[in-house]
């Protein structure tokens, strides 16, 4: 587990599938501590004295926020600004320099922005570790780390389940890394639920066919949902479509409701969601048995203190 | 070159010969090169020919005209089993095989718009891998975005 731990050590967090397994599992080990701490009140200080820039490009409340707990839960200062203020801080300055200012101040840097391939950019632009919170539709990394930590959390491994991602496959980067964070792992199906317009792009298809995972293509959740122990639902975002007649045509195609789960799922599957949901999970959902998605909006903190601990080199002091 | 095609067209005294052309790439190759037939260039086109290595095969050859790296590179992409001779006083004085490396760099554009690599004022150079050679396929370092042989024709001959 050294080995694994001391590869952590300031790197780049851009795609889920710039690491192994064998790392995802040192880090669920982490942030299982510091879901102890953060129980107890007591969170050890191991990043006292380290600046975590938060750069976020575009508005991000949840992700931002838990970023910033994380970080200071550990000790850690931070920097950053979010959303408006991004854009204008960004105005008549290119994303590289940005990157390189906020380089020369802090000791590492979460990056938001609509732009795909803007993380993987800034990481050869910074010379500090560079942490990916959401390119365009393409990677959401720690995103990924917690749900598949909910998932080992709810049903004690992520292997061997069958598993279903429901919604915007084409444009949604929740969804797309967690697709490819399963590819890592060995599920025994996966099926990937969209409409038409919003299949899975073909590059990730190509990962899924080179990684050898069973997966099977569905257009609707009533035909699959019979077999599946995890359904991950997402939601529908119209500002990541070229085109606004597209969004019109594909809003509100899917539902899953109290009434659906109790009459079609098997009693062991849950619900899980990266939130904020629209209108794709009814409210009566949520105090079922079925309803996963809170417990996986805690998690964000302590895998994202694991990540930072790991990161920066508090975690070996 | 076997006699028959010696008869189509005569040998050239310096220049270049593009041989091995994938049979109907030959015009492609030439808007490649930016030849319209209006630079005075003597060009010669053969398309269709029998070649032993490919079945069918386009030959482009053109007097005084020596090609530069990054036309070569963009050749590989198009007509990767093309062969470039240079002709000096008839005789061909070098013969080299086109070569696709395994990353290409800064020579197209991705095709996703949102792509890092497409915003204005960022001096970040295009890389794709390349994922398969015939048909070509290649794939954004940045964005993954999975580029298409049409997509690379269609870029390199519109640009
Ligand atoms: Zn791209």
């Amino acid at each position: 587990m050294g080995s694994a731990r001391a590869t952590w050590l300031g790197r780049d967090v851009i795609s889920i599938l710039d690491f192994s397994r064998d790392m995802l599992e040192e880090l669920f080990l982490v942030a299982d501590e510091m879901d102890r701490f953060l129980r107890s009140g007591r969170v050890p200080r191991l990043l006292e004295g380290k600046l975590v820039a938060l750069a976020f490009f575009e508005p991000s409340t949840r992700t931002r926020l838990s970023f910033d707990t994380a970080a200071k839960r550990l000790g850690a200062e931070t920097i950053g600004f979010s959303g408006e203020e991004g854009t204008s801080i960004a105005k008549g300055e290119n994303l590289a320099d940005t990157v390189r200012m906020l380089d020369s101040y802090a000791d590492a840097i979460v990056i938001r922005h609509k732009y795909e391939g803007s993380a993987l950019y800034a990481a050869e632009v910074a010379e500090h570790p560079v942490i990916n919170a959401g390119d365009g539709k393409q990677h959401h990394p720690t995103q990924a780390m917690l749900d598949l930590y909910t998932v080992r959390q709810l049903f004690g491994s992520v292997d061997g389940l069958v598993y279903g991602v429901l919604g915007d496959l084409r444009y949604g980067r929740a969804a797309t890394s967690f697709i490819l964070g399963l590819t890592l792992f060995r599920p025994k199906k996966l099926y990937l639920i969209s409409p038409p317009l919003l299949r899975a792009r073909e590059e990730v298809l190509e990962v899924l066919r080179q990684r050898g995972i069973v997966f099977e293509e569905a257009g609707s959740l009533e035909e699959v949902i019979g077999g599946l122990d995890v359904l991950y639902v997402t939601r529908i975002q119209r500002e990541r479509f070229p085109d606004p007649s597209e969004y019109e045509k594909v809003k509100g195609s899917y539902r899953v409701t109290r009434r659906l789960l109790e009459e079609h799922a098997k009693p062991e599957l849950r619900v899980m969601h990266p939130l904020p949901r629209v209108d794709e999970i009814s409210f009566d959902v949520d105090e079922t048995k079925y309803a996963a998605y809170f417990i996986q909006a805690r998690n964000g903190v302590p895998v994202r203190m694991a990540l930072l601990a790991l990161v920066l080199g508090g975690w070996e002091k | 070159m076997s006699p028959g095609e010696a008869l189509l067209v005569r040998k050239i005294r310096d220049g270049t010969v593009i041989d091995h052309i994938p049979a109907g790439r030959a015009l492609v190759v030439l808007r490649i090169l930016g030849i319209t037939g209006r630079e005075g260039l003597r060009v010669a086109v053969v398309m269709n020919v029998e070649s032993r290595r490919l079945g069918r095969k386009d030959i482009v050859k053109i007097e005084n005209r020596h090609l530069r790296p990054e036309e070569v590179n963009k050749i590989a992409l198009v007509a990767p089993t093309a062969t470039i001779n240079i002709v000096r006083d008839y005789e061909v004085v070098e013969k080299k095989r086109v070569e696709l490396p395994s990353i290409v760099e800064g020579i197209l554009k991705c095709t996703n718009p949102t792509c890092i690599t497409r915003k204005p004022r960022e001096p970040v150079k295009p890389r794709f891998r390349v994922l398969s050679r015939r048909p070509l396929r290649l794939q954004c370092m940045y964005c993954g975005t999975i580029v298409s042989e049409d997509d690379v024709v269609k870029q390199l001959i519109g640009g």
